[in-house]
């Protein structure tokens, strides 16, 4: 997976045989063990294993839930009730994942800002990003079909609203949605496709982790510096060092999670997604989870129907231009004065966004979403690209290694190291 | 005709506005022996709310999700494997076809359903003004009210979780005469919690309408009103909603105490390892 693949050496003449053949365990050495990070990656790099610990507690869970869910208009709500009551901790693997999408999407969020504050989007980590991007992508359809399997009353309206979105694109918007629903509205058919694409998506999703990955091991990991790797002296092997934090970050993690599960289940929840689905009757607000609430707010911004689906799709589709739309040439967001101001605002109002989700689309409410949206745009359009000609950063450190010693008063540096700032930038 | 019509739109509302109360009016907070991190159902009280659900709600509300059986399930009501046999037979269940083809009644047993009140949805709306009651099973997870900014964030922390069980007790108790000037549509009921103040269902529950156990003394240890028939049956509502509640928090308080256990040696391992460069 790495440059890095040729200091595996195995011991027993099985290893040797097996290694000629498949060098499978070389690349796990290779991409997990001696795999160079930087030494100075603070707690957010951890979210990558809480990630894939999420990715695979949720397909886990999910091939239990599959063994006893029924994909049917009539029968897919008593099944999950089936599940909650009669089936040995049923309740406990149900809950597991319906909490759990909500608990990769906080993870996945911390992810994308940290990526966002210390540039990991720049060059040459392009397509890693854009990767990233894609799994989002596929987080959001997964998680949306998910939502949509209890068949109660937020699953049946929550379906007919964001499928209904998808007719107002042009010339193949209609065939789309008949194709989604199989039939001329949302009914059982619906439900079968969402089941299958929804089993099928998470194996996606670790197919485009697994480039993800990759992608990340050529160039290698970023750090809170933002400036490259240049010796061997700026990093630390992955095992043990990245190994037991990203261990410990789980486990702390997992509490966050058991709080949810164990606790308050239903907290993220709607209490009319425990009503069946009923066609002939409407719930008063039909609002989506809350990861996808600052998009629904986008999309209900726009008082045009299709301008709203385009203002939706681009709010997400925008992110992958982002290391074209960033012109400075400093990753790391903690050099940037000004930057760090405008990404703590996109904060609040992608945070503000969220909150204007959950509201009814009435009143000053409105106006606000549309303030909130058009900053949200005007935030990667215009600030960015701006920012990186106006901008005077701070001086870079040299080296990983010496911001690391730097901070620890740099004792025992040569007398030059940290006397031209900023000459490489 | 009209106002039969707008009754009914008044009851459609009713259900599609599950997660509104009126405006201005939140149901008050109460104790519930089933909140918080070590939170358990009262069997006693799960045990009175069944009888109020028997011999009041059950004439209108099914009871679907619910078997015999899970009456003597553990973090239940603590009846008795006997107690429940010889209440299912008590109840006429419809089986069949056997092998003459022919459908056919016999007594219940603990594996039975509750039966519902009417054979289907149809006639259960067309028995009660238009609208079928809804299944009481899950009504405490079913029902909520807004908690609004910032308490919706402290309720994370707090694990408020019964605004459910607060609003039914509301609705059940919220039966009062119509402030001046608001017009109750003819066969509704006005409701100071209930969304939109009019409610299709009757006042159900009276005052010394259901007799409870009787305790040393000759007395039942809890009152009879309609304010303790309205926290007995939600409670024992919020069993037949939540049926392993008890272990969820049991077996939440045991992942949760392992987990800070092993995030701490986790954590020391950490700090060990990374102690041996700068960093």
């Amino acid at each position: 997976m790495s440059q890095h693949s040729s200091t595996y050496v195995p011991k027993s003449a099985f290893g040797k045989w097996f290694e000629s053949r498949l060098p499978i365990a070389g690349l796990i050495h290779s991409s997990f063990i001696v795999y160079p990070v930087p030494r100075n990656i603070n707690y957010f790099w951890t979210f990558g294993a809480i990630l894939s610990f999420m990715l695979a507690s949720q397909i886990l869970t999910g091939v239990f839930l599959a063994m006893y869910y029924t994909p049917h208009a009539s029968l897919a709500f008593q099944s999950v009730e089936h599940i909650m009551r009669d089936v040995n901790f049923g309740w406990l693997i149900r809950y597991m994942h319906a909490n759990g999408a909500s608990m990769f999407f906080v993870a996945v969020y911390v992810h994308i800002f940290r990526g966002l504050y210390y540039g990991s989007y720049k060059a040459p980590r392009e397509i890693l990003w854009i990767l990233g991007v894609i799994i989002y992508g596929l987080m959001m359809a997964t998680a949306f079909m998910g939502y949509v399997l209890p068949w109660g009353q937020m699953s049946f309206w929550g379906a007919t609203v964001i499928t209904n979105i998808l007719a107002a694109i042009p010339v193949v918007g209609d065939t789309i949605q008949s194709l989604l629903w199989g039939g001329y509205s949302v009914g059982n058919p619906t439900l079968n496709r969402f089941f299958s694409i929804h089993y099928l998506l998470p194996f996606m999703i670790a197919g485009v982790v697994i480039l993800h990955i990759w992608a990340l091991h050529v160039p290698g990991q970023n750090n809170p510096t933002g400036v490259p790797i240049k010796s061997d002296k700026d990093t630390v092997p992955f095992t043990p060092f990245a190994t037991i934090k990203d261990l410990f970050a789980t486990a702390v993690f997992m509490i966050l999670f058991a709080w949810f599960v164990f606790y308050i289940p239903n907290y993220l929840g709607h209490a009319d997604n425990y009503v069946p689905a009923n066609p002939s009757v409407t719930p008063a607000h039909i609002v989506p989870e809350w990861y996808f609430l600052p998009f629904y707010a986008i999309l209900r911004a726009i008082p045009d129907k299709l301008g709203g689906v385009i203002a939706m799709f681009a709010s997400i589709a925008v992110l992958a231009f982002l290391p074209w739309l960033d012109t400075s040439k400093v990753r790391s967001t903690s050099y940037r004065p000004l930057y760090k101001q405008f990404f703590w605002i996109l904060v609040a109002d992608t945070l503000l966004l969220g909150w204007l989700g959950a509201k009814p689309p009435e009143g000053w409410y409105v106006i606000v979403s549309q303030i909130a949206t058009a900053y949200y745009f005007i935030h990667f359009l215009v600030i960015l690209p701006l920012l990186g000609f106006i901008e005077r950063p701070l001086p870079l450190p040299n080296s990983i290694l010496e911001s690391v010693l730097g901070q620890k008063g740099g004792a025992g540096l040569p007398a030059g190291a940290n006397a031209e700032p900023q000459s490489k930038g | 005709m009209m106002k039969r019509t707008l009754l009914i739109a008044a009851a459609v509302l009713g259900l599609s506005a599950p997660a509104i109360a009126s405006e201005g009016a939140n149901p008050p907070q109460l104790k519930w022996s089933f909140a918080g991190p070590f939170g358990k159902f009262d069997e006693a009280q799960l045990q009175r709310g069944f009888k109020v659900y028997r011999e009041v709600c059950s004439s209108c509300h099914s009871l679907n999700y619910v078997n015999f059986r899970n009456l003597s399930q553990p973090g239940g009501p603590g009846f008795s494997e006997a107690q429940v046999r010889a209440l299912a037979a008590e109840y006429k269940v419809q089986d069949g076809p056997n092998d003459a083809g022919d459908m056919f009644e016999r007594a219940g047993r603990p594996a039975d359903h509750f039966p519902a009140p009417f054979p289907n949805e149809n006639a259960a709306a067309a028995a009660n003004g238009g609208k079928a009651p809804p299944d009481l099973s899950l009504m405490p997870k079913a029902r909520t009210y807004e908690r609004g900014f910032p308490w919706f964030i402290f309720d994370a922390f707090t694990q408020f979780a019964e605004n459910g069980s607060d609003y039914l007790v509301a609705v059940l108790t919220g039966y009062h005469e119509a402030p001046k000037g608001f017009s109750v549509p003819e066969g509704g009921h006005y409701n100071s919690y209930f969304p939109g103040n009019v409610i299709a269902m009757p006042k159900p529950l009276s005052d010394g309408q259901v007799e409870y156990p009787k305790g040393a003394d000759g007395k039942s240890p809890v009152p009879e009103t309609v304010d303790q028939y309205a926290r007995d049956v939600t409670a024992f509502l919020m069993w037949t909603a939540e049926p392993h509640l008890d272990a969820r928090k049991r077996i939440g308080f045991q992942v949760i105490l392992f987990l800070l256990v092993l995030s701490g040696l986790l954590y020391f391992t950490k700090k060990k390892i990374w102690s041996r460069i700068e960093h």
